[in-house]
């Protein structure tokens, strides 16, 4: 069910780890849902200099977000914007519509972590961001698990 | 070499060498239909009737009450909504089952309450036993069907069907329960169960997949699923798969047989396995210890995703499966594990390892070498873990 960059990026993820000096640090997902991701972007001069992630989910949740920090490592914050999920899944070859979510739940990480960056250089992130959907929005197909 | 080890007997198992000799022989002479009146027809039915009176004397049924399908799948349909026919024109509405069915048996209810039938999903205690109090409770005047799995084939927790089918017989109720997991493994007998129906599929002891048997005790009148040519007494229409059939009535022949010696040797197996998992921190088993199948093992661990946890087996070489969602292809996790009351963030979690006689104790040792790396791995990585640790703290 799985492409073959799927598996690779599965079981040799990216960028794994954190960053004790990341300047932009986001997480989204929850616990319920069965995945959560969290980012860590270090950014000089407009620049994503090193990204590290970590990730509770299934093979997809892993490799979505192994693929997105190889996708924005070393980007302007410009160019790391457009990195979106369908990027993501293009970059992996694909994924099972069951798992689509999952680098949705990806690009939404990255944005969580920028989001963050932001805030901390004092810069109000949400006309640069729009809305971040940082949690639960019925992905398991009822009303959502409401946490 | 890369090593491998199948510890998914629950899932299905690889056809044994009994059951292939068996096949073999039957699909290269034994070709006739056996509706056929000429000789080579009459072997075929010759054939079929032994494969019958094989599996109705390991359960201790008769052969008329024995009913080829083509699998467990079928005879969990058909027990159920051919019973749900019936029990509509006599007025009885309501169906007692329990949240953790096999789905076989869940969509049928489902489907049977959207058509005006009344379904009572009785809880399960957190050992994964349902309770008799909770039963009786749950009977009405309407009851016409029950139909309560042997063992759970996620937990592998047992049933207590012979009490449930004494009050169900007193009370002149059906009761059909779904021993696709349990055949072969603990003993089954018709008469001690007080059961009406039991459904049983062939790939879940060695024998070939699509074919398995619904038992139908005599006298006991279900409406048709399958209609057509007069085959299995004009109840279930379609040309016999004499080759899975004959191959299923070895396996059957060869499970009881041996039984016992399996049994011990399974178990000794699953409980070192047991005893060694769960000295992995933050991890339980999921079910009753001692009300469960021999083979079967189901974990869960903390801070960790079952479908992670199964990819990174397989990568090293070892068949299990997980409760969990993302196997099913639905976001949810386990409806087994959430019945006996675990928490969503755990229920993901989840790894359940069957066994049966054909693993060996290198195959434990082997599981016990790799999988608290893979679990530490996966924590390692996980966000949830470093919560979990962190409130620990």
């Amino acid at each position: 069910m799985y492409s073959a960059k799927v598996m690779d990026h599965f079981a040799n993820p990216r960028n794994v780890g954190e960053l004790a000096d990341a300047n932009g640090v986001g997480e989204v997902g929850n616990p319920r849902c069965g995945d959560i991701m969290r980012m860590y972007l270090k950014i000089e001069n407009g620049i994503i200099e090193d990204v590290r992630f970590k990730t509770f989910g299934c093979g997809a949740a892993v490799a979505t977000s192994s693929m997105a920090t190889e996708l924005v490592k070393g980007k302007s914050l410009e160019d790391a914007l457009l990195v979106t999920n369908k990027a993501v899944m293009d970059a992996l070859d694909g994924l099972p519509p069951a798992k689509i979510h999952c680098s949705v739940l990806a690009e939404q990480a990255i944005k969580a972590a920028l989001w963050d960056y932001y805030t901390n250089i004092g810069v109000d992130p949400k006309p640069i961001l729009g809305e971040i959907e940082s949690d639960c929005h019925g992905c398991c197909g009822t009303e959502g698990c409401g946490v | 070499m890369k090593r491998f080890v199948y510890a998914d007997n629950a899932a299905t198992t690889p056809v044994s060498p009994v059951v292939l000799g068996k096949m073999t022989e039957v699909l290269t002479d034994v070709y006739g239909n056996p509706s056929s009146i000429y000789s080579k027809g009459r072997e075929a039915a010759v054939l079929l009737a032994e494969a019958r009176a094989k599996i109705a004397g390991a359960i201790g049924a008769t052969e008329r009450e024995i009913f080829f399908t083509s699998g467990g799948s079928e005879a969990d349909n058909w027990a159920i909504k051919g019973a749900a026919e019936v029990m509509a024109k006599k007025g009885k509405k309501h169906i007692i089952t329990t949240a953790f069915e096999h789905h076989a048996v869940l969509h049928c209810t489902q489907k049977l309450e959207k058509n005006g039938f009344d379904v009572t999903y009785l809880p399960v205690n957190s050992d994964g036993v349902v309770k008799l109090d909770d039963f009786t409770a749950a009977l009405r005047e309407d009851t016409g069907l029950v139909t309560i799995m042997m063992a759970n084939n996620e937990i592998g927790t047992v049933q207590p069907i012979s009490e449930i089918g004494k009050i169900c017989r007193e009370k002149g109720i059906l009761l059909h329960t779904d021993a696709v997991q349990a055949m072969g493994h603990i003993p089954i007998n018709v008469a001690d169960l007080s059961v009406d129906m039991l459904s049983v599929s062939g790939h879940k002891l060695h024998a070939a997949k699509g074919v398995g048997f619904l038992y139908i005790r005599r006298g006991v009148r279900i409406a048709n699923l399958m209609d057509g040519g007069a085959q299995e007494s004009m109840r279930r229409a379609g040309t016999e798969n004499t080759a899975s059939i004959a191959g299923m009535a070895a396996a059957v022949e060869d499970a009881v047989a041996h039984m016992d010696e399996r049994h011990s040797k399974i178990l000794a197996m699953r409980e070192r396995l047991i005893d060694e998992v769960l000295k992995i921190e933050r991890s339980r088993l999921n079910g009753s210890r001692t009300e469960r199948l021999p083979g079967n093992a189901n974990f869960c661990f903390e801070g960790i995703e079952g479908e992670s946890l199964l990819l990174m087996l397989d990568n090293l070489g070892v068949c299990a499966s997980s409760g969990s969602a993302c196997t099913s292809g639905s976001l949810d996790p386990s409806h087994v594990l959430l019945a006996i009351g675990l928490p969503h963030e755990i229920a993901h979690g989840s790894l359940r390892i069957s066994l049966d006689y054909t693993n060996t104790e290198e195959n434990v040792d082997y599981i016990l070498e790799i999988l608290p790396t893979i679990v530490r791995k996966l924590r390692d990585m996980s966000p949830l873990w470093d919560r979990i640790i962190g409130s620990q703290k």
